[in-house]
């Protein structure tokens, strides 16, 4: 059994079983029973693509909801670079980081500025001997999932450090206490403001054994309709951004990978480009690699569902925002060469192929022939209408006795109109 | 005892463009059949050398993948136009690829070579003019 949280749920009222969710899951994880899309756990890797393509806007990604803060003495607000690329006109970072407090903040850190200590660890990382490349980042959680479910020779190429949000997070609480010091931590709430579900099924569930030490993710659109009524464009702000260029880049694809000043990388996103990328690094295709960054969204994290503005506009604003930027935060020095023992990918969660047929290779043998032979059988065309994603997935569903042969409407109208044919006195026989 | 699999794939010549395909699929396959991901690197490696072969040296041919209790055999067959000496063949950086080839990044003769490294038997039958059938096996029990 599967005590993974996921991130993603259908309102099964708006959900009219039109087919769309199912045939853009690249796993084959949802099945359309009744006129209702159905995600099997399992195979789910929370890549938010149909939510992305849903047409009826049925598939919800689940998030705490910014209220919940309130429970809390000390709320900090941790986010995510992408959300500086929502806004139109925005002159400065800082706009954003003040509106976060007037919504009730009392503290807030820029996840930018853990991706640019990740970014640091990372080039020392690649100058240490004997490690496995390309190395590839974390930083997206689906990615991480991915590896661990579909191309588990890979799991070493993970590179051992936290992402950005965990030491933003636990920056964030020392900072805090520093400040505070009658502060308990129970009385402290770091607040993730998320482009995506996928980070949110994350903070719930870890990663293999590590735990997240982030409090709560809150929906990047949620904050951002608090923000357009607070944020001030002429009057100064309080707080300034600390974060440099490297960190507000970490928000498209190829600025985590840029950040490592090194022309050996590879930067993919798009769920699609990204197995693409796997499958050939597993297969000992790409060499002379030293860093791959995956991110499951197209454009990075400027098009994680949960963000509001085109992937493509937002990465303007951000080339705009960024202009007069300093490089880095300061002191970014002090953190550059040590790595962390952070214990990220010591406790791997387990490989689990995504839809292995049984645990017995003798028997998985005998179902994947009756998979084939059905599939000769089937019409081959993929239309849907069953409920799996095509013939070959309907065929596995019906051999592990999860579908009825006759759920094919194509299969079963040739065997209707075959009865009748053969009926006795039939009207075939008339003339 | 189990029946054993096969899955036939169709490797075209033409279409340069899905070289490496048939790998992928029987990647997904093996991975469904549960077996160890060590072992489906190995056939993976071994398959996608083998396949980009016939592309670039056979204009193409037929990819065998059978499995049985205790390994995976794969047959790639091809009518091109033969390999003239194989030992050479199998060495280290000999390469008959084109200049044009080459620029793609492949040709780096390394392919025969690695074919053998990532598989438990291997054997390549070839007639000049007539075409190349390569066999190999791995063991997974
Ligand atoms: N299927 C084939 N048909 C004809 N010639 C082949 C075939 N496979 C390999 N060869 C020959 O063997 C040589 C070495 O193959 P390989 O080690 O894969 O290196 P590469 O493909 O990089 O040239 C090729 O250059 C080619 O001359
Ligand atoms: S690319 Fe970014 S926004 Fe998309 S799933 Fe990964 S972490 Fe989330
Ligand atoms: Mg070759």
């Amino acid at each position: 059994m599967s005590t993974y949280i996921h991130s993603v749920s259908l309102d099964a009222s708006k959900c009219t079983g039109c087919t769309t969710c199912m045939k853009h899951c690249p796993t084959e994880a949802i099945r359309i029973k009744d006129n209702c899309a159905c995600i099997d756990a399992q195979r789910c890797i929370d890549c938010a693509q149909c939510i992305r393509h849903c047409p009826n806007h049925a598939k919800k990604s689940n998030y705490s909801s910014l209220s919940e803060i309130q429970k809390y003495k000390y709320k900090i607000a941790l986010p995510a670079p992408a959300l500086m690329a929502q806004f139109e006109n925005l002159d400065s970072v800082d706009i954003v980081l003040q509106g976060l407090l007037d919504v009730g903040f009392d503290d807030v850190f820029e996840v930018a500025r853990g991706a640019e200590i990740v970014s640091a660890y990372t080039r020392s990382y690649l100058a240490t001997p004997g490690i496995k490349k390309p190395v590839l980042s974390t930083a997206c959680p689906v990615i991480a999932r991915l590896v661990m479910l579909r191309f588990p020779f890979l799991k070493d190429n993970l590179i051992p450090l936290l992402p950005p949000i965990e030491i933003a997070a636990d920056l964030a609480v020392k900072e805090a206490k520093e400040k505070h010091p009658e502060l308990r931590d129970e009385d402290i709430c770091t607040c993730f403001i998320s482009p995506c579900p996928a980070k949110v099924s994350y903070i719930k569930n870890g990663f293999g054994s590590y735990k997240s030490k982030i409090t709560l993710a809150v929906s990047m659109s949620e904050v951002y309709m608090h923000l357009l009524h607070v944020m001030k464009h002429d009057v100064p702000a309080e707080v300034s951004a600390r974060a440099g260029r490297v960190g507000l880049s970490w928000a498209m694809c190829g600025g985590e990978a840029s950040a490592l000043l090194n022309d050996k990388i590879i930067a993919a996103d798009g769920i699609d480009n990204v197995i693409s990328v796997l499958d050939q690094i597993e297969d000992g295709n790409i060499s002379n690699v030293d860093f791959v960054e995956l991110n499951a969204c197209p454009g990075g994290c400027v098009g994680g569902v949960m963000a509001l503005e085109n992937p493509f506009i937002a990465k303007n604003r951000l080339h705009t925002i960024r202009r007069y930027m300093p490089v880095t935060q300061e002191n970014i020095k002090q953190f550059e060469g040590a790595i962390p023992d952070s214990g990220f990918t010591e406790n791997l969660p387990d490989y689990k192929p995504l839809n292995k047929l049984s645990d017995n290779i003798a028997e998985s043998m005998r179902l994947m022939n009756k998979i084939q032979l059905m599939c000769k059988e089937l019409p081959g065309i993929d239309c849907g209408s069953c409920g799996a994603p095509n013939c070959r997935a309907f065929a596995e569903d019906v051999v592990r006795g999860l579908a009825d042969r006759n759920d094919c409407i194509i299969a079963y109208r040739d065997y209707i109109k075959d009865y009748i044919n053969n009926y006795p006195g039939s009207r075939k026989n008339d003339g | 005892m189990s029946e054993e699999l096969k899955f036939t794939y169709n490797v075209d010549g033409e279409d340069f463009n899905s070289a490496g395909q048939a790998s992928v699929s029987v990647k997904k396959n093996l991975r469904q059949l549960g077996i160890d991901p060590e072992i489906i690197r190995k056939v993976s490696i071994a398959m996608y050398e083998g396949e980009i072969n016939m592309v670039i040296h056979a204009h193409g041919g037929t990819a065998d993948v059978f499995v049985d209790d205790e390994k995976i055999g794969i047959v790639l067959s091809d009518k091109g136009p033969g390999i003239a000496d194989i030992s050479k063949a199998m060495q280290e950086g000999y390469s008959t690829a084109t200049d044009t080839v080459r620029a793609l990044g492949f040709g780096a003769g390394m392919g025969l070579p690695n074919m053998k490294r990532y598989t438990d038997y291997m054997n390549i039958e070839s007639q000049i003019g007539e075409g190349t059938t390569i066999t190999m096996h791995v063991k997974y029990q």
